[in-house]
């Protein structure tokens, strides 16, 4: 997993709640057996005029100029800014595949839905969940200044602004840790494989119809 | 010990270990997989040079992608062949049990498990999709993962998880006649809002859920998800007990009685704890209809659809009127004045026997409307398609107009060659609503079978009452 230390970027504002998986990657992107690949077909509906389908060259379709991902600067954009319940619906974590293959690699909101901000974690995406008041101003601050962007700092848990002015963030201390150093926690967890194997021979016995 | 809620005895009859901040290790008894989010977690494990903890709790099945006509001619999506024949290799690769396309089992994976006995009782249950929240309904923990989430219960039988917060849900009293289990679910969602339970594992419960059949406790559980909760659950009854026994995973002789047993202990103690009580009275629940692009913009059939100026939140205003654009709906009409193009009986939510049922008995000896240009009904699963069939349900709706089709998820989420054009207007017992959702710039309505079927034949929305 990539590594989550220190960025600074443009932020793109993505103005409506309940912003669901099945926008972020259509459901016929699905079908891949691949993890990457997803960045161009980001926001498909949204993002062309034109229905896509897998192995079209999407730099061909034509580009809908009034969603926001497709208008400089926000297309270089490294943070999205989001309202309420980003990432809802399914568990697709090609969404959060989409959003880095794009080039983002944090969303602000005043929340998400569990699995989606689960699954960020997973791929090097850091979810940052900031008061809805915060995020308002955030929006503001954002349509009052094209090219407006944001240093997050990981360790320190703080977001800087343009003018200096810093915002601290929480965020789970094992996930902080595994995103600092870009670790598998896969491996993490069979460092505990003998408890595993414990609690499996006791389960065993109280409820042999489950092995 | 102190009183517990449901969910407390499961995660605790399921803790490896705990770390100081509450980070945990769960255990996972089960672990079901399909063909689209499982590709590139093998590969995942190849590539670590591991393999599944125990084979034995996976059980596999295609259904995003498969056809629902035609069926012994295969796929002809190469690229949807491709991921179904990725899964059959895995499955081969790891000896895991998939039941595969010319399976009589084949159906959606939330209604072969159940439908197998391989979701039982007191079981931590995974699946790459959300609608996992479906086992719940047996006194479960059930929920819905990603891909990596996937990879890593295929190689530790373990999630990390911190443990969620407890919400109740009380239906109290009977439903009118004419309300199912999709209304009730549905009016939970309108009540708490797509992201009320975020962050809770949610245990529905008082006597409208108590009189609910095995399938309409998945039907509510199912779409706890809508409303933001990755589980929810149902207290372990007669109802649950009787649902289980005899099916072919299920355990038999004298295991079957210690069983038994222990499941009888899977309700909420008297007195246990809930960080959020919320209540509803099935009386007041009529059959549902939404009306946007989010499961939580919902109202009774005999509502208008819902005027965003009066919505005092500005954020929330702005999302009603994103919604009726998408929509192509008026603020204040009535929702029994919109005319519909298609109607779609299956999915997850709503394709099991009894939903076949519901939408029979409304559809016999009846026509669907001549402005429908398609109604189609797809059984959840094979064994649900070969019971209807038995019940002559097939002839019923063939006689009024419907297709019967072969098991899948089909227009649920469109991966597969069934779904909306752009503009046109979908009745579906299916869980999201979402913008191109059942194909681009479709517009979906959830509603429960019975609805759909009385919606086909009239043509535009109406009360099943009142057909």
């Amino acid at each position: 997993m990539q590594k989550f230390t220190e960025i600074s970027g443009i932020v793109a504002p993505m103005d409506r709640p309940n912003v669901d998986t099945d926008a972020i990657i259509p459901k016929q992107y699905l079908k891949s057996i691949q993890r990457s690949g997803f960045g161009p077909t980001a926001f498909d509906d949204w993002r062309y005029l034109e229905p896509g389908e897998p192995g079209m060259d999407h730099s061909l379709r034509k580009l809908n100029p009034d969603f926001i991902l497709n208008q400089a600067p926000y297309n270089q954009a490294s943070i999205l800014l989001a309202r309420e319940n980003f990432g809802c619906g399914s568990s697709r974590e090609h969404a959060v595949w989409a959003l880095d293959d794009f080039g983002f690699r944090a969303v602000i909101a005043p929340s998400f839905a569990d699995i989606f901000f689960n699954n960020s974690f997973k791929s090097g995406m850091l979810p940052i969940v900031l008061d809805a008041a915060i995020v308002d101003q955030l929006f503001k601050e954002v349509a009052a200044d094209t090219g407006y962007q944001l240093t997050i700092n990981l360790e320190a848990q703080k977001i800087t602004k343009p003018s200096g002015e810093v915002i601290e963030f929480d965020v789970d201390a094992f996930r902080k840790y595994c995103l600092l150093n870009g670790l598998d926690d896969i491996g993490l967890t069979l460092k505990h494989a003998d408890d595993i194997r414990a609690y499996e021979k006791t389960r065993k016995q109280q409820a042999p119809w489950l092995f | 010990m102190a009183a517990r809620t449901l969910y407390d005895k499961l995660w605790d009859a399921h803790v490896v270990r705990t770390e100081d901040d509450g980070t945990a290790l769960i255990y996972i008894d089960r672990h079901l997989i399909h063909e689209v989010t499982s590709p590139q977690a093998f590969e995942g494990l190849r590539m670590a040079n591991r393999s599944p903890w125990r084979a034995d709790s996976l059980l596999a099945v295609p259904d995003h992608n498969v056809p629902t006509t035609a069926r012994a001619e295969g796929i002809t999506d190469p690229v949807a062949k491709l991921q179904v024949q990725t899964l059959e290799q895995n499955c081969k690769e790891f000896a895991i049990t998939e039941f595969k396309m010319d399976d009589i089992r084949q159906g959606i994976v939330h209604v072969i498990g159940p439908e197998q006995g391989a979701t039982l009782p007191g079981m931590t249950v995974v699946c790459g999709d959300s609608h996992t929240s479906t086992h719940g309904a047996f006194g479960a923990l059930a929920h819905g993962i990603g891909t990596s989430e996937v990879e890593h219960v295929m190689a530790t039988q373990c999630l990390i998880q911190k443990k969620m917060k407890n919400m109740l849900i009380a239906v109290d009293g009977k439903t009118p006649a004419g309300v199912t289990a999709k209304d009730i679910v549905l009016a939970i969602i309108g009540k708490i809002g797509t992201a009320g339970g975020t962050g809770y594992a949610i245990e529905f419960a008082g006597e409208a859920i108590a009189n609910l059949s095995m399938e309409g406790r998945m039907t509510v559980c199912n779409m706890a998800i809508e409303g933001g909760a990755r589980a929810g659950m149902v207290a372990v009854d007669q109802t649950t007990i009787d649902y289980v026994k005899g099916r072919p995973y299920a355990p038999s002789g004298e295991t079957w009685h210690k069983a038994e047993a222990a499941w009888r202990d899977l309700v909420s103690d008297q007195g246990a704890h809930f960080d959020s009580v919320v209540r509803l009275d099935a009386a007041d629940i009529k059959p549902q209809v939404t009306w946007g692009t989010s499961p939580e913009m919902e109202v009774a059939v005999d509502a208008n659809v819902p005027n965003p100026d009066t919505e005092s939140d500005e954020v929330k205003a702005n999302g009603m009127r994103k919604a009726l654009a998408y929509m192509g709906l008026q603020a204040g009409m009535p929702i029994t004045e919109i005319q519909l193009d298609k109607v779609f009986i299956g999915s997850c939510t709503n394709s099991r026997i009894e939903d076949m049922r519901a939408a029979a008995e409304v559809a016999k000896g009846r026509k669907v409307a001549a402005n429908i240009k398609l109604a189609m009904v797809v059984p959840g699963s094979g064994l649900v398609k070969q019971q209807a069939e038995a019940e002559g349900l097939d002839v019923i709706f063939k006689a009024a107009g419907f297709e019967w089709r072969e098991p899948g998820c089909s227009m649920c989420l469109a991966m597969n060659a069934d779904r909306l054009q752009a503009g046109e207007r979908c009745a579906s017992t299916s869980n999201r609503n979402f913008e191109g959702r059942q194909g681009q710039g479709g517009r979906t309505h959830l509603v429960s079978p019975a609805m759909a079927a009385a919606a086909a034949i009239a043509g535009h929305f109406v009360d099943v009452n009142e057909l």
